[in-house]
Parts: C-alpha cells; sequence; structure tokens
C-alpha cells in the first residue's frame, strides 16, 4: 500500500465506522429487550445474507466497461455524499437536531420491549428480524462505500481494511461496553465522510466522463480541499440564515 | 411484502433525502455529460463540474435553513 492510497482507507473506516455504530444500537436494543439469543442470531444472519448478496453481484461488475463503471459509481458515490455532508452541515448549524444514539436507543428499546417479558433461549422472531434487517441495511452500506471508494482504482483491498478495520473496532467496543456508542461525534465523522465521498464522486464522474484532471489521482485531495472549505462557509451561511429565518418569523 | 419494501424505502433513503437537492445534483451530472463538452476546454470541465455541486450545496443549505423553524 502507498499513502495515495490514505483517503481511500480513511473514508471507507470512517464511513463505515458510523454505520457500524448504527448497526450496534440497533443490535444491543434488540438484545436487552428481546434477548440476546435473538440480537446476535439476527445479526449474524444479515452478515451472512449480505455476504451471498456480495459474492453473487460482486463478480458481475468486471463485465460492466470501466467508463461506465466510473460514471455510475461516481454518481452515487456523489448522491450518499452530498446527502451525508448537506444532513452535517445542516447539524453542526443547528437547523437540524444531533443524531443521538442514546436517544435511539431508548426510542427503539421502548419500542420492542415485548409485553410480558421473554423467554431468554428462545429466538424471537420480532427481535431476530430488527436485529437482521439493520445488520443487512447499515451492511449494505459499508459494502456500497468500500465498492464505490475503491473498485474503479484498484482501492479495493484498502477500502475493505479501512472498513475491517472500523468493524473490528465496534465489535470489540460493543462486547466490552455493552451499550450504545455515544461518544463517537457522529456528525463531526458524517461531516468528513461527506466531504471525502463527494470529492471521489467528482473525481469518478469526471475520469467516467473523461475530463482530464490537473495532478490526475492528486486532483481527489484537491476536490477534497475544495469542499471542506465550501462545506465549512455552507456551516457559517446556514447559521446567519437560520438567525434571520429566526427572527423574520418571531416578528410575526 | 411489507418488509420488502421498507427495504426498498431505506435502500433509496441512502441517496436522497431532499428531492430538490437530488434534483438539482442529477440535472447538474446530466449537463455535465451532455453540455459542458460542447461549451468548455478540456482542462476547465473537472472544475465547472466541481463549483456547479459546491453552488448547488450552498444554495440548498442556505434554502433548508432560512426555512427551518428551529434554532
Amino acid at each position: 500500500m502507498e499513502w495515495i492510497h490514505a483517503p481511500a482507507v480513511l473514508a471507507s473506516f470512517l464511513a463505515s465506522l458510523v454505520e457500524f455504530v448504527e448497526a450496534l444500537t440497533i443490535v444491543l436494543a434488540v438484545g436487552v429487550t428481546r434477548g440476546w439469543r435473538s440480537a446476535i442470531i439476527g445479526a449474524f444472519a444479515g452478515a451472512a445474507l449480505l455476504a451471498l448478496l456480495v459474492l453473487a453481484f460482486g463478480p458481475s461488475l468486471r463485465f460492466v466497461p470501466i467508463t461506465l463503471l466510473q460514471l455510475f459509481i461516481g454518481v452515487l458515490l456523489l448522491f450518499f455524499g452530498m446527502r451525508w455532508l448537506r444532513k452535517a452541515i445542516l447539524r453542526a448549524s443547528g437547523v437540524l437536531n444531533l443524531h443521538d444514539e442514546t436517544e435511539i436507543f431508548a426510542d427503539q428499546t421502548a419500542a420492542l420491549r415485548p409485553i410480558g417479558g421473554f423467554h431468554a433461549t428462545a429466538i424471537d422472531a420480532v427481535g431476530f428480524i430488527t436485529s437482521c434487517k439493520a445488520v443487512l441495511i447499515e451492511g449494505a452500506e459499508v459494502v456500497f462505500i468500500v465498492i464505490a471508494v475503491g473498485a474503479t482504482g484498484n482501492m479495493l483491498l484498502p477500502a475493505s481494511l479501512g472498513a475491517l478495520a472500523a468493524g473490528l473496532l465496534v465489535v470489540i467496543l460493543g462486547l466490552l461496553l455493552h451499550k450504545p456508542l455515544t461518544r463517537v461525534p457522529e456528525n463531526t465523522l458524517k461531516f468528513s465522510v461527506g466531504v471525502l465521498l463527494a470529492a471521489f464522486g467528482v473525481f469518478w464522474i469526471g475520469q467516467g466522463l473523461r475530463f482530464p484532471w490537473i495532478g490526475h489521482d492528486w486532483a481527489i485531495v484537491g476536490l477534497t480541499i475544495g469542499f471542506l472549505i465550501a462545506a465549512l462557509a455552507a456551516v457559517r451561511i446556514a447559521k446567519s440564515r437560520g438567525a434571520i429565518g429566526f427572527a423574520t418569523t418571531s416578528s410575526l | 411484502m411489507s418488509w420488502f419494501r421498507r427495504f426498498c424505502l431505506e435502500f433509496w433513503g441512502l441517496f436522497v433525502d431532499d428531492g430538490s437537492h437530488a434534483l438539482a445534483i442529477l440535472l447538474w451530472v446530466a449537463i455535465a455529460i451532455f453540455v459542458l463538452p460542447k461549451l468548455l476546454p478540456d482542462e476547465w470541465k473537472g472544475p465547472v463540474l466541481f463549483l456547479g455541486l459546491v453552488a448547488i450545496l450552498i444554495e440548498n443549505v442556505s434554502r433548508s435553513a432560512q426555512g427551518s423553524p428551529k434554532q
């Protein structure tokens, strides 16, 4: 691995960290309310189903022409990254509430808590499906991020290693703490990942359309810095606009 | 089937949460594919694609912030 792979490893690690933390919160909520057996078997079933989907559809990527693949992945990455970035900017500027894992955990446990308790040894269908679905959906996001970041630039291995490191970190912390990872600065992570994914998205769209980038692969670094500056400016603009909007509403 | 429908909706939500934002990005990418190559010299195409997306992001965030009841 060379250090040109660092943005891919970082993007993959940070984005996967956010997804694994979200999956862990739901699996923990299932474990507490419907039993650990259902939560863990459901999580393994979700991971196995995801692995099957990757094995079934992954090799077909080789048959797609490279420029079409770059364009398609670039557009998906751009949608994904710009969506995260927009939300992170609105959260950082106070327009939207921050994502709160404690609150989500409390909501999930309240919604999942069965009337009359549960049998710790039996598999509970609601718990199993909830846990399975959480791992499947959040895991699908991780797979998408790894493929999108790594598939078109021979960076699949570094991107996979980044995601694997994030997964191991979250599983180990989950096993040790047995509670949601509330101290992960999720909005800062989403802000950073949004910047990185949007930069990768623009780069791959340009590659797919045969736009010549100044500095070739190094253009990713320039685009990342550009999106970072724009996003920080957007936070300031959103803060000032939000204040103007509030003042106008209050005076009515 | 509702399980599958919810899964599809959640998957769609990974890419789109604000319709106007997603539509603006899609239109700009379409312009980048079909119009920019005819109008600009090669070295300008990438930077113009990037600047258009930055403009879309800032406009959307600014509009969302102004229309927000929170603060």
